[in-house]
């Protein structure tokens, strides 16, 4: 940084801070740590979006399926599959605690095998593939064992045929994956915070070591340990405060980016990702929370250290 | 008139000191600093004068011995508590220690911006003293840009801008023309006839005969010499030839 611009920070701090924030020269204390702080920052925050994404995937989906029953009816006789169909479905309709049922059409079943088996396939004849008809149940609580054994117990005059399934099952592994991916979200923000702790120990260790002199001077004219660790803090503040705004700038530009390319996908579980105002509100957070981390790691690094000097 | 004055404010109890494991630098100092008084201390180089100066401004801690400033234990006190004591001592180092990526203005307004002042009380007693010291027109020159002797010039009024209890130098005059010495110890006496006890060191003898009140410490070789105890009771003047 070059002199004039010095005198010019120096200048600003004193406005807020008082005569001690030009004890110490703001370009020797900042060096690369606003950079450092802004990559920290943009990283963070990714991977809170990352978390926060992952997390409302789950929820939406939880919540979507956790009610959720299919009941498939596989019987290779075309007439007699309808008609357990129906009475299954009647059958469901009465039961407590259904919400609702729906038999899916038999165009909307071939509509979801046509990706593997292709069109044209005469399934609802049954003279090519046998497919089971489905019902899709909803329940007013969650599809636990205890549900689906009443709905096996119900269905099993009427339908015989009839295999039931909590929807929330099949997703199983595939929550799990996200909860993983969760964690490591974590992981990954818990480590760059270490991280960040890390460098604002080492620059103001550095600084430290390159203003000792003024230090001990400073200290022998009657400053206080309390005064000195405050010009530290403060640079460190303004250094954490300047590259968090730009690192979550970047952080945005990254997660918005990303957002428009997943929305693109069209795939119901990812739109259920989208990140609401209070995940926003967390992520702008991610600067505010690294400045005041910055600053007390400053604080305590500044007072463990003069306390080893007179 | 400072509240020290006539008082006891040092008090130096068989003092010694070394550094890591070498031998003792100082070694069985005892002695009384009274407030109002102006004392030189002496001896050859490398007789421990800037040690000693270093003891009285709380910048060392003695390897043994007992150390009283101020009506306060020095050795037991507090970390926190030595501020407060460094507040009322002015040092002038040998070294000047000017704060390099500050002005002479800035370097000479430290002392009351550290004590707390606000800016509109320092403005007009900074400029006033670095006019004294003939530096006004280089208020905002940085040390770098400063010749020896003025360096030396804002060292001293540095030390002085906050009306100190007790003055410690070390060599004040040894990078000054005749002309500004003399300035100089008329400054220091003119702030010792204000109630200010002065500790000046120097191997210059001629300077000793210019403040004719003046009480002479002498070292040698880490030793006080003072063999009429003029340091221990009561204190009496003692210059070179007249009795130590």
């Amino acid at each position: 940084m070059s002199a004039p611009s010095t005198r010019g920070i120096t200048r600003g701090l004193r406005l807020f801070a008082g005569a001690e924030a030009q004890l110490v020269p703001q370009a020797r204390l900042s060096g690369p740590m606003p950079w450092v702080i802004a990559i920290m920052v943009a990283l963070t925050a990714i991977a809170l979006a990352a978390g926060l994404a992952l997390g409302n995937t789950v929820t939406a989906a939880t919540a979507e399926i956790e009610g959720g029953v299919t009941v498939q009816l596989v019987e290779p006789r075309l007439e007699v599959r309808d008609a357990q169909a129906r009475r299954a479905a009647d059958t469901l309709t009465r039961l407590p605690g259904v919400l609702s049922t729906r038999l899916v059409p038999q165009d909307e079943v071939d509509g979801l095998i046509e990706p593997w088996l292709g069109s044209g396939i005469e399934t609802a004849t049954g003279s090519a593939i046998p497919i089971p008809a489905l019902i899709d149940v909803r329940l007013r609580g969650a599809a636990d064992r205890e549900q689906v054994t009443r709905i096996e117990r119900a269905l099993a005059a009427v339908a015989p045929s009839a295999r039931v399934d909590a929807q929330a099952n099949w997703l199983r592994p595939v929550f799990d994956a996200i909860v993983s991916l969760q964690w490591l979200a974590i992981a990954l923000m818990a480590l760059l915070t270490v991280a960040l702790t890390a460098a604002v120990l080492l620059a103001v260790r550095s600084a430290l070591g390159v203003n000792r002199d003024t230090i001990e001077i400073v200290h022998l004219l009657g400053g206080t340990d309390t005064q000195i660790a405050r010009v530290f803090q403060r640079s460190i503040g303004f250094d954490a405060a300047g590259g968090g705004t730009v690192g979550l700038a970047l952080a945005m530009l990254v997660i918005l980016g990303l957002g428009r390319r997943f929305a693109g996908l069209g795939a119901g579980m990812v739109d259920n990702g989208a990140l609401v105002w209070t995940d926003w509100l967390l992520l702008a957070l991610v600067p505010l929370l690294a400045t005041v981390l910055a600053m007390v790691t400053a604080r305590f690094t500044v007072m463990h250290a003069l306390r080893k000097m007179l | 008139m400072s509240r020290t004055a006539g008082g006891e404010i040092i008090h130096f109890d068989n003092v010694g000191l070394r550094y890591g494991t070498d031998r003792e630098v100082l070694s069985d100092l005892s002695f009384t600093l009274f407030g109002g008084k102006f004392y030189f201390l002496t001896g050859a180089s490398g007789a421990g004068k800037t040690s000693l100066l270093k003891l009285l401004y709380l910048a060392q801690r003695p390897s043994r011995g007992i150390i009283r400033m101020f009506g306060k234990d020095a050795i037991t006190m507090p970390r926190s508590a030595l501020p407060t004591l460094r507040r009322r001592i002015g040092v002038v180092f040998q070294d000047f220690r000017l704060v390099q990526h500050l002005s002479a203005f800035d370097n000479v307004a430290l002392p009351l911006r550290v004590a707390g002042f606000a800016e509109r009380e320092i403005a007009g007693p900074v400029s006033d003293i670095l006019e004294w010291v003939g530096l006004a027109d280089k208020r905002e020159s940085r040390p770098a840009s400063l010749s020896g002797g003025e360096q030396q010039r804002v060292a001293i009024a540095r030390a002085v801008i906050g009306r100190p209890d007790m003055l410690v130098a070390d060599e004040p005059t040894g990078n000054v023309d005749p002309d500004m010495a003399v300035k100089l110890l008329r400054l220091f006496e003119l702030l010792n006839r204000q109630g200010t006890t002065v500790v000046v060191a120097t191997h210059d003898v001629h300077l000793l005969r210019k403040v004719p009140e003046s009480l002479i410490m002498r070292l040698d070789r880490g030793r006080l010499s003072d063999p009429t105890g003029a340091l221990r009771y009561p204190p009496r003047r003692m210059v070179p030839g007249e009795g130590a």
